[in-house]
């Protein structure tokens, strides 16, 4: 009789869900989660390692990066490094308010018009039409109606894009319904909430997940494009866009004011891309390049 | 093929009446009473019911859709508040600084884009496939107008190359006129070009796996007649579609890229009048780059025609 050893499977493996380890696989996947939990750990501890961002010393205006103040001040004195951590707060704040909102938006939308065909053609025409709007545009026309607020940018930018969630939930939704699967809950006598909520919504939650990264990084630019403007959050809430802005006025004088916020802005959107492709490799081998590059585009 | 273009042109009816009455809405979403937000907080009564009957807002809802829809199919978007002008002159005198960004700004983009794209496809997995990834990731990370603010800060005012802003007329001469968009252009263009060189590449990449390209290689085919010949005509189908895209999105890319170098067109235009609360300009803008937008999508379509056989024998 003859005893065969098994190997035993490690610890350190089973440990982790798979899809993490497939995660984790790729360096650069890596590399983007560490971005973005470095800026979730700088918007939650914001308090702790600034200052406070609103306090203004008109005797400190405009100085150089120093000791005191580590990224400089801005043109009444505020210190930048604090607005700059706060900012991150309020990036993070936008982004994650604007996929959910346009994803409850969108994903509903979407259901809807793949699901009832008679509702398909007016629910998406109405998307068409405002996806005809260039994104920024629409954004700035909303602000103009609802005024300067956070929530009001919140608003504007879900309204934004919401329909491209839509699009994406309504192609998902196509194929699944016409599946032997939802055939067979049919003929068992699923009603449609039920078969809705049951079939079709998580099986076409993947490409959704991972427009999801595309609609964050995508809200958080165009947050600071529209308080860059001049038309999006309040002048004295500190966001990285509002401090661009002062920054473009003291340009000659005062290059922190552009350096710093520009640097923070350029690393949680690298971040946000380098996961989202990470993200969309491991959900969606399938559609790998051209589809989701579109999708960015649009 | 007439039945495509008919198709593609009726497809385009909805989407218009849609567009034109989100732009109605735009003016009601307001909370209170759209005249006198409008006539602001030290206006009388007086003045916001003059206002209001000048804007034609005292009429009931469907009533003022109808009038709007009508003036819009005679070209009428209006008199501006502020300018006191119609709006359609205002648009057209800003017109010309954006249209000229955007134009310099996709040739930059396309200069750029479609050589690094179809280099990194060829040399695929190489070190340079590897550099120029990352750097159209970082293109496609970083906001145009901060792109934008970093071009001053280093060839206006470190090495005063350039004019740090502002924007010379076409009546000053081409030269002033090219010199004053150099920046802008770049800033615009350089980040679209991150884009259309990752398309570029994948498409490229998609094509080089086909099988007429290994049979091209197996007849003994010099590797510069595959890629650059067969290859690379095949790779322009999507490349173009991201293109067209692309334009779309420089035109509003433009609206943000003026506000730093203080370049006059249609975006200063549009985000002086949100601070003014000047709703028929706003109106008028956006109605105007929405059937730019509209018009920009169409053509790519079209162009499938002339450049996708599979297209025209549908």
């Amino acid at each position: 009789m003859s005893v065969i050893a098994l190997p035993r499977p490690e610890a350190s493996t089973r440990a982790w869900p798979r899809w993490l380890v497939v995660l984790a696989r790729r360096r650069i996947t890596v590399a983007g989660a560490v971005l973005m939990a470095l800026v979730v750990i700088i918007a939650v501890l914001a308090p702790v390692i600034s200052g406070n961002p609103t306090h203004m010393d008109v005797a400190a205006r405009l100085h150089p990066p120093s000791r005191v103040h580590w990224f400089g001040t801005d043109d009444v004195g505020r210190d930048v490094w604090s607005r700059v951590m706060y900012g991150a707060r309020l990036s993070l704040v936008v982004g994650g308010a604007v996929v959910l909102l346009s994803f409850a938006a969108g994903v509903g939308c979407g259901l809807v018009a793949g699901y009832y065909r008679r509702l398909d053609n007016v629910v998406m025409r109405v998307m068409d039409g405002l996806m005809a709007f260039p994104a920024i545009v629409l954004a700035i026309a909303l602000m103009a109606s609802l005024g300067p607020s956070v929530l009001n940018v919140v608003i504007a930018i879900a309204v934004v894009y919401s329909p491209r969630v839509a699009r994406v939930v309504r192609g998902s939704v196509l194929v699944i319904r016409e599946t032997t699967y939802v055939e067979a809950a049919r003929a068992l006598g699923a009603a449609d909430l039920a078969l809705i909520r049951r079939h079709v919504l998580p099986n076409c939650l993947s490409p959704v997940i991972v427009q999801g990264s595309f609609v964050f990084a995508a809200a958080v630019l165009t947050e600071a494009a529209l308080s860059f403007l001049g038309v999006g959050v309040p002048p004295y809430v500190p966001s990285w866009g509002n401090i661009l802005a002062e920054g473009r006025l003291y340009i000659t004088q005062a290059p922190w004011l552009v350096l710093f916020p520009g640097a923070a802005i350029m690393l949680t959107i690298f971040g946000l891309n380098l996961f989202g492709d990470g993200l969309r490799d491991l959900l969606d081998p399938k559609i790998r390049g051209l589809s989701t590059e579109r999708q960015r585009a649009s | 093929m007439k039945t495509y273009v008919a198709r593609r042109l009726l497809a385009l009816l909805p989407v218009a009446l849609v567009v034109a009455t989100v732009a109605f809405v735009l003016i009601h979403l307001a909370p209170g009473d759209p005249a006198s937000i409008i006539a602001g907080p030290d206006a009388s009564a007086d003045d916001v019911r003059r206002l209001s009957h000048q804007l034609g807002l005292d009429a009931p809802f469907p009533v003022q859709l109808l009038n709007w829809y009508g003036r819009l199919l005679q070209g009428d978007l209006g008199d501006s508040i502020f300018l006191r002008k119609p709006v359609t002159a205002a648009i057209l005198d800003r017109v010309e600084p954006t249209l000229l960004l955007t134009v310099f700004a996709i040739a930059i983009a396309i200069a750029v884009g479609v050589p690094a794209g179809v280099v990194s496809a060829r040399f695929h997995n190489s070190a340079t496939d590897q550099a120029f990834m990352v750097a159209a990731l970082l293109g496609v990370s970083i906001p145009n107008f901060l792109l934008g603010l970093l071009f001053i800060m280093c060839f206006s005012v470190w090495l005063g190359w350039f004019p740090v802003a502002g924007y010379a007329p076409l009546e000053d001469g081409v030269l002033k006129t090219v010199r004053s968009l150099v920046l802008p252009a770049f800033a615009l263009g350089l980040v679209q070009s991150a884009l259309i060189a990752r398309i570029a590449r994948s498409a490229m990449l998609d094509v080089l796996r086909e099988q007429y390209i290994t049979a091209g290689r197996a007849k003994g085919l010099g590797e510069h007649a595959v890629v650059y010949k067969h290859a690379l005509k095949n790779a322009l189908i999507p490349t173009i579609t991201i293109i067209g895209i692309s334009f779309a999105i420089l035109v509003s890319g433009a609206v943000v890229v003026e506000t730093v170098f203080n370049i006059p067109g249609l975006g200063r235009l549009i985000v002086s009048a949100v601070l003014r609360r000047d709703y028929p300009v706003i109106q008028g803008v956006v109605l105007c780059v929405a059937a730019v937008y509209m018009l920009i999508n169409l053509a790519v379509d079209l162009s499938y025609l002339v450049i996708d056989p599979r297209v025209r024998y549908q």
